[in-house]
């Protein structure tokens, strides 16, 4: 028996995909889990096609035209909840002495990390495709072109793997996971209510519609509307609202380059207490 | 030859709590030390800075010769660990935590696979190899935990109270494997809170208290500085206790303890078994009466009596949890 050779990049491709394939058993061992991330979205779609929809009056073009405005909010909300995930799982794994586990391997480091949001991002995808099939019923439907519609789906896809690493770092902070099923969600409520996910910016009080114009989940909602073609009244020609596509890859590309360095940096801090 | 283990001055504290003060510790390659010490002396602490998880404030460390704060991929390359909590994923089976970790270690698939038979034959969990870990029982999973550690071969490993938890079947059988480690020539560093374990596994005992080492030496060494075993007897007259213990005195290794309301005697004696047949006879000579008599092997808090005239502590309760990840305890 001996160990293998390879250059650094080759192991740590190789370890994030080992690391990956362990998340994914584990999300077939408890389909709940993955039953769950399902329900959720297509629970607020049906929410708020159905329940609150007869109450969105004002919305022009009426409920039809409302249910097809929501399909791309709700993907923003899901992209963000996906951090929650991560979050518990991460924590889970320090606590139990797991991470420790790996830390004293001689495996590469970050692809611990890696290797989960990796499956994070798989899990991720296939809450999109059950959302997409949801919404589809409910009368959504992609009016771009495919090209459009394939960039919309990219967008997302990037946007939830960034996400992710934020995750991940708010993980590796948190003392357990009961603390840190909380905090991984407590703030995502706020931002993706302060956001056109359920309603337009236009009807927002004033003082909230700049925050709103400039939060991640409203660029991303709206590029999304955009690209797939969908309703989108009350659009402005604000910064934000002219360029949502731009932003949101570019609020992507700013929590990568933030929170990859920090995750993988605390990740690999020997200075922490750890499990005693 | 290089020391398996090399530690100079370490030392840690945690916010205004200090873990470590300060410790020495050298490990011959090929034996056994055990770190022994109550709960919150440091035990872990130690294990988690040689094996690379966390960094001295100050001081330093090699194992196997690799400097651990600026070397640690090699020294994670010689070395298995087996934490406090076993270390698995419950999610999957027996056979693919295994292939994981060993996959993670850098063996090629087929190795993996071939060390993970290996290893779930040796402890005795084939028939339970493709079950999912959550229908372990404790003792199973410890078993597979210290199958973990040991995927990559180490040259040196780390035992973090392996035997805490279990029942006393489990604890002889995984007494029973690291023993067989240990023959094939593991250098093993492990930590208890039991004297009967260190007695039993490791040839030379390292005590600790409050980020100290108070004492070092083989079991033997450290039970003659403590007055080798204890005779325990009852005698049926209070009036009689001083007397037995003065009966007593000439077998005695040190000074009795007589506790006259109890009725209870306590005499340290070097002579084992051989020492209660004598003082059965003398006291019988003396006429005194006995209810109860017994030679007993000194336990930790004999020995943290003798080496710092009190009684262990658990000194963890009033530190509250700063960091809350070890609210987990005794959470596997
Ligand atoms: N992560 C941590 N944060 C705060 N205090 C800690 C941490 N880890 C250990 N300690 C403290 O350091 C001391 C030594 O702990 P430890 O090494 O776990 O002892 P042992 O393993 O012997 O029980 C204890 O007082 C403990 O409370
Ligand atoms: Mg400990």
């Amino acid at each position: 028996m001996s160990t293998e050779t390879r250059p650094l990049l080759g192991w740590f491709v190789a370890d994030t995909l080992a690391v990956a394939r362990r998340h994914i058993l584990k999300i077939t061992r408890v389909p709940e889990t993955l039953f769950f991330a399902l329900i959720q979205p297509v629970m607020f779609v049906l929410l708020f096609a159905f329940v609150f929809g007869g109450a969105i009056k004002g919305f022009p073009g009426g409920a039809q035209d409302y249910r097809a405005y929501l399909i791309s909010g709700i993907f923003a909300q899901t992209v963000m909840f996906a951090v929650a995930g991560i979050t518990v799982g991460i924590t889970e794994d320090a606590s139990k002495g797991i991470m420790d586990r790996f830390r004293s391997l001689p495996m590469r480091q970050s692809a611990v990390l890696a290797g989960h949001t990796l499956a994070s991002l798989a899990q991720n995808a296939l809450v999109i495709i059950a959302l997409s099939i949801t919404g589809l019923a409910v009368g959504w439907r992609i009016r771009g072109s495919a090209t459009d519609a394939i960039l919309a789906y990219v967008l997302l896809a990037t946007f939830a793997y960034a996400v992710t690493w934020l995750g991940a770092w708010i993980g590796l902070h948190m003392p357990n996971p009961e603390v840190a099923g909380t905090a991984g969600l407590a703030w995502i409520f706020p931002l993706t209510f302060a956001s056109n996910v359920f309603t337009p910016v236009a009807t927002m009080p004033g003082w909230l519609q700049p925050i709103a114009l400039w939060n991640p989940v409203s660029c991303l909602a709206l590029a999304c509307r955009q690209l797939f073609g969908n309703p989108n009244p009350f659009v402005g020609d604000s910064f934000p609202e002219r360029h949502a596509m731009a932003l949101s890859f570019g609020w992507a590309a700013v929590l990568l380059a933030i929170f990859v360095p920090l995750a993988v940096r605390s990740f690999k801090s020997r200075n922490a207490g750890g499990q005693a | 030859m290089t020391k398996a283990i090399s530690a100079q001055g370490l030392v840690k504290s945690f916010g205004d709590v200090q873990a470590l003060n300060g410790i020495d510790l050298e490990v011959e390659q090929g034996s056994v030390v055990g770190l022994l010490g109550p709960n919150g002396s440091g035990k872990t602490t130690i294990v988690r800075i040689l094996t690379t998880l966390l960094n001295a404030d100050s001081g330093t460390a090699s194992v196997s010769g690799f400097d651990v704060q600026s070397q640690p991929d090699d020294v994670r390359s010689v070395i298995g660990l087996t934490g406090q909590y076993a270390a698995v994923d419950q999610y999957l089976t027996g056979r693919e935590n295994l292939e994981l970790f060993g996959r993670l270690f850098h063996l090629s698939k087929r190795d993996a696979a071939t060390r993970a038979d290996e290893l779930l034959d040796r402890f005795a969990l084939s028939d339970a190899a493709d079950r999912g870990i959550k229908g372990y029982s404790g003792g199973m999973r410890r078993r597979l935990d210290l199958a973990a550690s040991l995927i990559g071969r180490p040259s040196v490993l780390f035992l973090d109270e392996p035997t805490t938890g279990l029942d006393p079947r489990s604890r002889q059988g995984m007494w029973d494997v690291i023993q067989s480690l240990v023959a094939e020539g593991t250098t093993v560093l492990l930590t208890t809170q039991y004297l009967e374990e260190a007695d039993q596994l490791a040839s030379s005992i390292v005590v600790l208290d409050h980020g100290n080492v108070i004492a070092k030496g083989t079991s033997d060494e450290l039970k003659n500085q403590v007055g080798g075993d204890r005779i325990e007897l009852v005698v049926s007259n209070a009036a009689d206790s001083l007397r037995a213990a003065t009966v007593l005195a000439p077998f005695g290794s040190a000074q009795a303890t007589v506790d006259e309301d109890a009725k209870r005697v306590l005499v340290p004696v070097a002579g084992g078994s051989n020492a209660i047949v004598d003082a059965i006879r003398a006291l019988d000579e003396a006429s005194i009466a006995i209810t109860d008599i017994a030679l007993r092997r000194p336990t930790l808090d004999d020995v943290f009596l003798s080496l710092t005239g009190r009684i262990t502590e658990e000194d963890q309760a009033p530190k509250a949890p700063k960091s809350g990840r070890r609210s987990r305890r005794g959470g596997n």
